[in-house]
């Protein structure tokens, strides 16, 4: 963290260690590089300061000089620089570093005004933690057990505040628990922009409540539920489902769009209850959209394919894998295949889909996706991985929203034999009348008009089922793990691909992912130095100066600026 | 007025008589066992098996209560539970020896009560006729040859079995019964010098031991067990030996060697054996009291033939064989009953011996013994019969 | 230390025989084969179960007949052997009882073929909602009809009297309180 000494280091001392830190940090931030936690509450690390909490209240001092002279005092006990401290604790997100700082956070003057704040918190809030959702990852739970008195001396009756008011469609508020921090009004305001969250009356009256007329409903409301450090906001989807201590946390990416942010998946025992993000400074800070926390209603959906299929009758994989190589080898004159990867599929699949092309001199395209990006963190392109297609060579130009060319040779008579990989063809612009004219063997998770019309269907996994990696709209690879088992009956989807590779060219690709990085290692230049296991977990910028000259969709988002103007729109 | 039974064929007699002893012994048995659970528990402070109980015979009062309490109908429902349960045949054993083992054991077991004389009555010269299957001259040396056949049958179930623990026990069986039976018959060889004096023409029947024991006088009249302590004592102490009974169940200890030869044996077949050990105590008790417990006397100095005396002042019936018959029997199966219960007390009071100790017993301790106790009798006997 | 031989008295030759003691022992055991019975027949006659008694797991109301559980989960957490299994649910706001108690088990299944009785969820509990009575006997023909589920739960538990009331208070806080 700490860059070689730059002019504008300022060197602090926290409870004793010396430390160098950027000019401008302020305590809390310059204490956790030491190690030292500052608790807080109000503070955001992304979110202006306010310093209402008073939680990281510490004690500071500068070391003392000579008004007169501006000379050093020496303390004679010491022989060291005499520290003058200041008699009243101040507030560490407020205090911004500056040469010789002197912080105590241990010190009894600091731990006493702890205790009084958490006493003044803990007076009105309720003693819910048995039915809180929050317990287990509140802040004012975890501070309580620090400074905490253990009873309340509190003998008056408790503020009543209302305990299930609807902010939005997918945001409850329980006012009592609220301890008036602000974040959630600050993040509205600042990254948002959607100023709707605010403070009525006074005192311990206040409360958190919308405008009138207004609602917490943009697509970023539940980042208020993640900021919360107590339990006032909550999810209205997680609300009172499980509690967070059980839940196994997994490393994912947000699969909605190239942004690639990254992602904790919350499951137990196979089932997912909730997405929140993973802060990464590069990609989405420690936010993520509503949209993306959604996305895995679809693992237990009722489309979701389970059986292997062919020609409509259930099989093992590998009669299908032999079913589609008898297509294969029966359609053997070059072009008469082709091949629909995915901008979804990730890059290890993408590079087996490329391996399959390649064995079956087929001829490769994939299906865009081009919404409005919102500028934050939901960028055009909702493909999330069409970048690593061009880096592994499944494709050398952008792909189009509809596969005319395609439909053109089917109508042609050229092509005979689709394999479409999490593509639905129809979707993308095929006719059911040219579906009928070719034999399709479909890859996919869920049921659609491809996987109804395929002669071979091999049901695979959904993104939260599988470990892959994903190339952003930065051009950063970003690793994704597996999250919960997938259903009985879909197969991983490498194994299905080095599977129909085999079958194909009758060349053994690996299907573990680690093995099969060595393979994607040694043919892909721009990934020739890394292996899965050795990605950071905050993603790897690669070269995409092969791909400038490319025109992507993606406008502006956080974090990111189009190298050039977006004709997404034209092209799509 | 039961003349007409003796005009009938002599082997269908046999046949009836042969019947109702086995009608009559297999009850037993299986009443011994439950006798043998109601004791231990009574022992051990328990009520016991008090729970089965046929419906008709609950409707009946006080009895039907004071029945279940007593257990009784648990002897039917473990003989139902032993028939109808799974025989299960295990797969690594020789089936042909593992099937036949359990008859083998009850081949001896019901053969020896042949040799047994359960009664007795007077015929109309005054002479006592013992009542058994086979009035044979050498009774005893019947019943030890063919109760000795008896250990074939755990030899052939331990061997059959196929598994170390059958097998274990098995050996252990052969050796501990070869151990014991030479004390046993050193130890009953002094009543024989004793009944068959020089001259007379000798006899190893049961009869002549029970009728020497029913003589007049002091010493006629007064039991063997009481003229040959020591003697009782080996033969009773072999007899705990040569049925496998506790302190001696060696072959059988569980914490050792799980189910001894019968480890393999389930429902019928382990019942057989069962039902063979019980068996083997029943007869053994007959002998027993046979030879050193007065026969059907009912008192030591007080016979059958002056006990019906006595009864003949009360009794117009009281010297009809029929009655005399029935009341030996009933005064020797009390006997045996007392001395299988002496059996069962025995089970609950002493633990098992080790394997080694047993084997010391009966060669260094019981044998020596027997051996002098043969020699001080020869020499007695020789002395008061010159 | 000293080492003090102690003379091992040997022994008569009566004792060698064993025959007294075996005499003995005949006798100790036929004075319990006459003595009272001292057993309990056990389903005519039910043993008193002391104070604090860990039997069967179960889920108690509160005086009111109002379920305490509010499905917190945490003797699902302390469970040793993994017994409990509680699926959380919201109590609707339109309930008059019980709406502002918000959250309730929507399911709750104690798997009584992994219980191992040890106590740990009474004591975690932080609505006083689940304790070990003195219910031991617990059969069952199959291994589903060994899981109690709630209402079995609740039939077990009964009714336990409360000191607190905590629910109670919060709604007479919520109707007289200091509102705005």
């Amino acid at each position: 963290m700490i860059a070689p000494a730059k002019p504008d280091l300022v060197t602090v001392n926290i409870d004793g260690k010396e430390i160098a830190v950027p000019k401008g940090t302020n305590v809390i931030e310059a204490a956790r590089l030491v190690n030292v936690d500052v608790p807080h509450y109000c503070y955001h690390p992304k979110l202006s300061i306010v310093g209402n909490c008073r939680m990281c209240l510490i004690e500071m001092g500068m070391p003392a000089v000579d008004p007169s002279t501006k000379a050093a005092i020496m303390d004679p006990a010491t022989g060291k620089q005499k520290i003058n401290w200041i008699p009243r604790p101040q507030i560490g997100c407020g205090t911004n570093v500056s040469p010789g700082l002197h912080v105590k956070t241990l010190s009894p003057m600091v731990k006493d005004a702890r205790e009084g704040v958490m006493e003044f918190l803990l007076i009105n809030h309720p003693l819910d933690c048995p039915i809180c959702d929050q317990a287990g990852e509140c802040k004012l739970q975890e501070q309580a057990t620090g400074y905490g008195r253990g009873y309340s001396r509190f003998i008056e009756q408790k503020n009543v505040k209302p305990k299930r008011t609807q902010l939005g469609p997918r945001v409850t508020l329980d006012d009592e628990r609220c301890i008036l921090c602000s974040r959630c009004i600050r993040f509205s305001k600042e990254i948002v922009k959607d100023d709707v969250l605010g403070f009525v009356d006074r005192g311990s009256y206040s409360t958190l409540t919308c405008y009138p007329g207004k609602k917490l409903e943009n697509n970023y409301s539940l980042n208020t539920v993640d900021i919360c450090p107590v339990g006032a906001l909550t999810s209205s989807d997680f609300r009172f489902k499980m509690r967070v201590w059980f839940l196994k946390q997994t490393n994912a990416i947000d699969t909605e769009s190239s942004v690639g942010a990254n992602t904790v998946v919350w499951s137990r025992e196979g089932v997912i209850y909730r997405i929140t993000p993973r802060r990464n400074d590069d990609v989405n800070d420690t936010w993520l959209a509503d949209s993306a926390r959604v996305l895995f209603k679809a693992v237990k959906a009722s489309d979701r394919l389970t059986a292997i299929k062919i020609n409509g009758t259930d099989g093992a994989l590998d009669v299908a894998v032999n079913a589609a190589a008898e297509l294969f080898k029966s359609n053997s004159a070059p072009g008469a295949i082709a091949v629909v990867g995915s901008g979804r599929s990730s890059v290890e699949e993408q590079f087996l889909t490329r391996k399959l092309a390649d064995a079956l001199k087929a001829s490769t395209q994939l299906v865009s996706r081009v919404g409005q990006g919102d500028q934050l963190l939901i960028s055009a392109d909702r493909n999330p991985n069409v970048r690593g297609a061009l880096v592994t060579g499944l494709i050398t130009a952008l792909p189009f929203g509809e596969l005319t060319g395609l439909g053109a040779q089917i109508d042609a008579g050229k092509v005979k034999v689709i394999v479409a990989i999490n593509e639905d063809l129809a979707a993308a612009g095929l006719t059911s009348a040219q579906l009928t004219k070719v034999s399709v063997v479909y890859l996919g998770s869920h049921f659609n008009a491809s996987s109804a019309a395929a002669k071979v269907v091999l049901p695979t996994l959904s993104p939260f089922e599988k470990s892959g990696t994903f190339v952003n709209q930065q051009f950063r690879i970003q690793k994704f793990f597996k999250a919960v088992p997938g259903p009985v009956g879909a197969t991983d989807d490498l194994m299905v691909l080095a599977k129909l590779v085999t079958a194909a060219a009758g060349l053994t690709l690996p299907a573990e992912i680690n093995a099969l990085w060595k393979v994607i290692a040694a043919e892909v230049p721009a990934l020739g130095t890394m292996a899965f296991a050795n990605l950071p977990e905050t993603g790897l910028l690669l070269d995409a100066t092969p791909f400038a000259a490319l025109p992507f969709a993606e406008g502006e988002t956080l974090h990111y600026k189009p190298a050039q103007p977006a004709v997404a729109a034209a092209t799509a | 007025m039961f003349d007409f039974y003796f005009e009938i064929p002599l082997v269908l007699r046999l046949f009836i008589q042969g019947l109702a002893v086995i009608m009559v012994i297999f009850p037993i048995a299986g009443a011994c066992s439950m006798a043998e659970r109601k004791v231990a528990a009574w022992i051990q402070d328990r009520p016991g098996p008090n729970r089965a109980i046929v419906p008709w015979v609950a409707w009946i009062p006080f009895l039907g209560k004071f029945l279940q309490r007593l257990g009784v109908f648990h002897v039917m429902a473990d003989g139902g539970k032993m028939l109808f349960k799974e025989d299960s045949l295990p797969g690594h054993v020789n089936k042909f020896y593992f099937i036949l083992a359990p008859i083998v054991a009850m081949i001896p077991a019901l053969t020896t009560v042949v040799a047994v004389p359960f009664g007795a009555y007077f015929d109309a010269a005054g002479k006592v006729i013992p009542l058994g299957l086979a009035p044979l001259d050498v009774g005893m040396l019947a019943v030890f040859a063919v109760s000795s056949l008896g250990v074939y049958s755990m030899i052939l179930a331990g061997w059959a079995s196929n598994s170390k623990y059958p097998f274990l026990g098995s050996v252990r069986a052969s050796a501990q019964l070869i151990s014991y039976e030479l004390s046993m018959t050193l130890a009953v060889l002094p009543v024989f010098l004793w009944v068959n004096a020089p001259g007379t023409p000798g006899t190893m029947g049961f009869g002549a031991v029970v009728e020497f024991q029913s003589q007049p006088g002091f010493l006629g009249g007064m039991w063997f067990g009481f003229l040959m302590p020591v003697s009782a004592f080996i033969f009773l102490v072999a007899l705990f030996a040569e049925t496998n009974r506790q302190p001696f169940d060696t072959v059988e200890s569980e914490a050792d060697l799980v189910g001894s030869f019968h480890t393999e044996y389930g429902a019928f077949k382990w019942g057989l054996f069962f039902v063979a050990e019980y068996s083997h105590m029943i007869v053994g008790s007959g002998v027993f009291m046979l030879l050193f417990g007065g026969g059907w006397n009912p008192l030591p100095w007080v016979s059958l033939a002056t006990a019906v005396g006595w009864l003949g002042h009360i009794l117009p019936f009281a010297h009809a064989p029929l009655f005399v018959g029935l009341l030996s029997i009933s005064i020797f199966m009390g006997k045996v009953l007392a001395m299988i219960f002496f059996f069962m007390w025995v089970r609950w009071t002493l633990p098992r011996f080790r394997y080694d100790q047993v084997m010391k017993i009966g060669w260094q301790k019981m044998l020596p013994l027997s051996i002098a106790n043969l020699l001080f009798y020869a020499i007695a006997i020789a002395l008061i019969q010159k | 230390m000293a080492v003090i031989t102690v003379e091992r008295k040997p022994l008569t030759f009566l004792e060698r025989t064993y025959l007294p003691q075996i005499a003995g022992g005949l006798k100790t055991t036929f004075k319990h084969l006459i003595a009272p019975k001292k057993t309990l027949e056990y389903p005519e006659e039910r043993p008193t179960i002391p104070d604090g008694y860990r039997g069967v797991p179960t889920l108690v109301m509160d005086p009111n007949g109002r379920e305490k559980c509010v499905s917190c989960q945490l003797c699902e957490f302390v469970c040793p052997p993994k017994a409990i299994r509680i699926t959380p649910g919201e109590i609707p706001a339109d309930e008059p009882d019980r709406a502002h108690v918000e959250k309730g088990p929507k399911a709750f299944d104690i798997d009584m073929l992994r219980c191992i009785y040890c106590g740990l969820c009474q004591e975690v509990c932080p609505e006083e909602a689940i304790f070990l009575q003195n219910q031991f006997s617990m059969s069952g023909y199959t291994r589903a009809e060994m899981v109690n589920h709630k209402d079995r739960l609740y039939e077990l538990g009964g009714t336990l009297p409360d000191a607190h009331f905590k629910w109670d208070k919060k709604k007479a806080a919520e109707e007289h309180g200091n509102t705005h």
